[in-house]
């Protein structure tokens, strides 16, 4: 069972089957990428022999983790990253020191010889940026304060590497031409002096190539059209950075992250993203993969007590540290918890430190097993962690949060209209009944965007509109209509039963997401519902169409038609949403007579009995006269 | 060389023949500027400023229209409704419009006999078009007379063609005539 297209098939199966069914439990693709790496690992089906085939796939696919950085850099503009320069260099800083120092002490403490602590102390102390990161794009969450601080904790760890790097020969107690010449570069053999120069003239040379160099390649390279040398090019550029950066002793992932940063205003930014995504993608899963197939269960069933509760401690004292940093910092509690436990894991990085180590004789084979399996193991655990905490503590605990944290404020104002959810969507509806004079009595969940948007001047109402008492204190009773801008429809529905019941007057005009979400709605009787989108892609197909040369006045009232038609089919479409089949039968009877209607306007029968301006008729009959 | 704009107003006029070949004889012709209003107004919400900084611009207007139900189309209609302000065009200090040129061009499906005393429709054109005279006269405005393409529903290509060119001389002498001799109508 050997040769390249086998071990392929084993691996994409693997990962067609598990990362889907990781993701529809809702764990991410990483975990299902780990879990399915055990599955193929030498304790699952044994496709893969022994650890050691594992690290050299780890070792080859930890490119994924250099393309990950281009491309992240290429997403953050050069004013951004200063922008960030505080966060990176306090948060990530301390977050360093603190953790190494403190693994440090407890290595001490409990007796392990002090340059075995030091290492493992210092590889310990980073995350794996390829875990964290990819969790926070799955979950959209690389904009929010807990994606802020993670984003910066990592990039200066990324920079850490380089001194640890060189910090443990100096640690080495054999004999020291050993020397890894695989990690140090050949730079190694150099004076200080001329490694330092090397540096800055390599880091030089990719801030001058990404802002002269690389645009005109890329574009001689785009106008031969053939896209696959387009390709090739994107590949060129970060394999050749990340090689510089390893010949003179840097993190390539650095290296490359710098070279996005500085394409990120370039035009071909959203060429290289979509061209080297896949890459970055296949590498990342593999690499993955190969972290679940070195776990080495043998090891760790053998002594699982002490594996076990080294890994539970280091995680332990990891996201304390990240913790007390996110506190200090004032993220919020459920914030800090996404943050700290986020980040709680080792980092792929330590792998290369221990394989380091190990050839340096700093590290007993046995010592450096027991350390990979803590490694792999915590990383197989965070991702385990988060799915509890977002799914089991979080929702819980927002709620609680919320409610405990910051009482529903006092309404000082009656109004007609009562508007629920303060988003884009709220804004602008707000904004529009203002500007003709109605003031509504607005309501919003989030206390982050009721505080700035008082700042903007906005008179905007911080509680849960589910809740009675505040619906009365809005005045619910005598306001004559309820406007829902929020897209939730469970809170949509609980609102509907909730002004039924105690507000029977209230009119309720309710968003909802899509048609499926304006069913629901709509069998529970309420007339008013706006889909979201309805209005707007209208108006863009409207302009598209003038643009192709359609009479404005034409478009303007196919739209108008197209709508109307779009809500009554709706309502005939929600009588039959129960039965599947026939559900889908009328939603093609549906469409058929809806573009029989619309290509019936473009044959100048607008419909059976619109035949507005036409003189065709008319002729038919002048004829007969 | 007086300016020229002509507001033009028709629904449907990707079906127009007749009002395609009318436009397209006197689009191309420097200092005449053919206001399409369907087409900026499809919502017809009409921006009344731009309309009547426009219309001071020009010196002569033409309502280029089809011939519906006995009237203009009523985009037009709402057009003379919401920019001929009180103020503006007439009444006290509704100065703007006077001595301006001003007449209907329009087309109808019927011919120019059905138009009389004696055809189907019992009116003369002229007099299906008072209203129009009227509110020229009340914005002391000069009435010339209108511009007539009857009988598009049967009419022959050449005959079209024909009527182009009649227009197109039409505006070109309104345009460059240094007097204009034609009478009309003003409010003395």
């Amino acid at each position: 069972m050997d040769g390249f297209l086998f071990n392929a098939i084993i691996y994409t199966l693997a990962a067609v089957i598990c990362v889907p069914i990781a993701k529809r439990l809702g764990m991410g693709s990483v975990l299902g990428y780990l879990i399915a790496g055990i599955l193929v690992g030498p304790y699952g089906f044994q496709f893969i022999q022994d650890e050691s085939q594992g690290q050299d796939i780890m070792h080859s696919t930890e490119f994924g983790v250099v393309m990950m950085l281009f491309l992240i850099g290429l997403e953050l503009e050069p004013k951004n990253l200063w922008k960030m320069r505080d966060l990176i260099l306090k948060v990530g800083l301390s977050q360093v020191i603190a953790t190494s120092a403190l693994l440090f002490g407890l290595g001490l403490a409990i007796g392990i010889d002090w340059r075995i602590g030091l290492t493992a102390a210092l590889s310990m102390a980073l995350s794996s940026t390829a875990i964290v990161l990819q969790s926070l794009k799955e979950k959209n969450q690389m904009d929010t304060p807990t994606g802020k601080f993670s984003f910066g904790v990592l990039l200066l760890q990324d920079i850490a590497v380089i001194p640890i790097l060189a910090v443990l020969p100096l640690l080495a107690i054999a004999a020291p031409e050993v020397a890894g010449d695989s990690h140090g570069g050949f730079l190694e053999h150099q004076p200080g002096w001329v490694q330092t120069l090397m540096i800055f003239v390599a880091i030089g040379l990719v801030v001058l190539l990404g802002r002269f160099g690389f645009g005109p390649l890329l574009n001689w390279v785009s106008k031969t059209k053939l896209r696959e040398l387009f390709t090739a090019s994107a590949l060129l550029i970060v394999v050749g950075i990340a090689f510089l950066m390893e010949m003179v002793g840097l993190s390539p992932a650095l290296g490359t992250f710098l070279a996005g940063v500085i394409l990120a205003n370039s035009p071909y930014k959203h060429a290289l993203e979509s061209d080297l995504d896949p890459f970055k993608g296949l590498l990342l899963g593999l690499f993955f993969m190969a972290v679940g197939a070195t776990i080495n269960f043998n090891l760790i069933f053998s002594d699982a007590a002490s594996v076990f509760s080294l890994t539970f401690g280091v995680i332990l004292i990891k996201a304390l540290v990240l913790a007390t940093i996110g506190k200090v910092k004032k993220l919020s509690f459920p914030e800090n918890l996404r943050f700290s436990i986020g980040l709680a894991q080792v980092s792929e990085f330590s792998f290369v430190t221990y394989a380091f180590a190990l050839q340096l004789g700093i590290l007993a084979t046995t010592t450096s097993g027991m350390l990979m399996a803590i490694t792999a193991l915590s990383m197989t655990l965070t991702p385990i962690f988060s799915l509890v905490l977002e799914k089991a503590i979080l929702p819980r605990l927002e709620k609680k949060n919320v409610n405990n944290s910051r009482d529903a404020d006092e309404i000082g104002e009656k109004n007609k209209v009562i508007l629920v959810g303060f988003s884009h969507f709220g804004t602008t509806l707000g904004r529009f009944l203002r500007a003709n004079g109605v003031e509504a009595t607005v309501l919003d969940y989030n206390p982050d965007q009721v505080d700035f948007l008082r700042k903007m001047g906005f008179k905007v109402y911080f509680g849960d509109a589910t809740r009675l008492d505040l619906l009365h204190a809005a005045g619910a009773e005598d306001a004559k209509i309820l406007i829902s801008a929020i897209k939730s429809t469970e809170t949509n529905k609980k609102l509907v039963e909730l002004c039924r019941e105690h507000f029977p007057k209230l009119q309720i005009m309710l968003r909802s997401k899509n048609r499926y979400e304006a069913f629901e709605l709509m069998e529970m009787g309420v007339d008013s519902i706006y889909r979201e989108h309805l209005d707007t892609s209208i108006r863009m197909g409207q302009e598209a169409l003038q643009k192709l040369g359609f009479r404005a006045h034409t478009v303007h009232r196919l739209a108008a038609q197209f709508r109307k038609y779009d809500e009554d089919s709706l309502k005939i479409l929600v009588k039959y949403r129960g039965n599947q089949a026939e559900y889908i039968s009328k939603v093609k009877k549906q469409i058929e007579i809806q573009e029989a209607l619309l290509s019936g306007e473009l044959s100048r029968k607008f419909s059976m009995n619109d035949q507005a301006w036409d003189s065709e008729p008319l002729k038919d009959q002048q004829e007969k006269y | 060389m007086r300016k020229i704009l002509v507001l033009f107003a028709h629904p449907k006029f990707e079906h127009s023949d007749a009002n395609q070949a009318l436009v397209d004889a006197i689009s191309d012709l420097e200092n005449v500027q053919v206001r399409d209003l369907y087409e900026l107004y499809p919502d017809f919400n009409i921006n009344i400023q731009a309309e009547q900084e426009t219309l001071f611009e020009h010196e002569v207007i033409i309502w280029q229209h089809p011939f519906y139900w006995y009237s203009c189309p009523p985009l037009l209609k709402q057009w003379m409704d919401l920019v001929l302000e009180y103020g503006w065009a007439y009444g006290t200090g509704g100065i703007f419009l006077k001595n301006k040129y001003v007449f209907n061009a329009f087309t109808t499906g019927g011919s120019k006999e059905v138009y009389s005393s004696t055809g189907r429709n019992r009116y003369t054109v002229e007099e299906y078009l008072r209203p129009f005279e009227q509110t020229a006269y009340l914005c002391h405005m000069r009435y010339l007379p209108p511009f007539h393409l009857s009988g598009t529903h049967s009419i022959t290509a050449d005959k079209l063609r024909e009527k182009g060119r009649e227009y197109r001389e039409l505006v070109l002498s309104l345009r460059d005539a240094a007097e204009i001799t034609t009478p009309y109508l003003q409010k003395a």
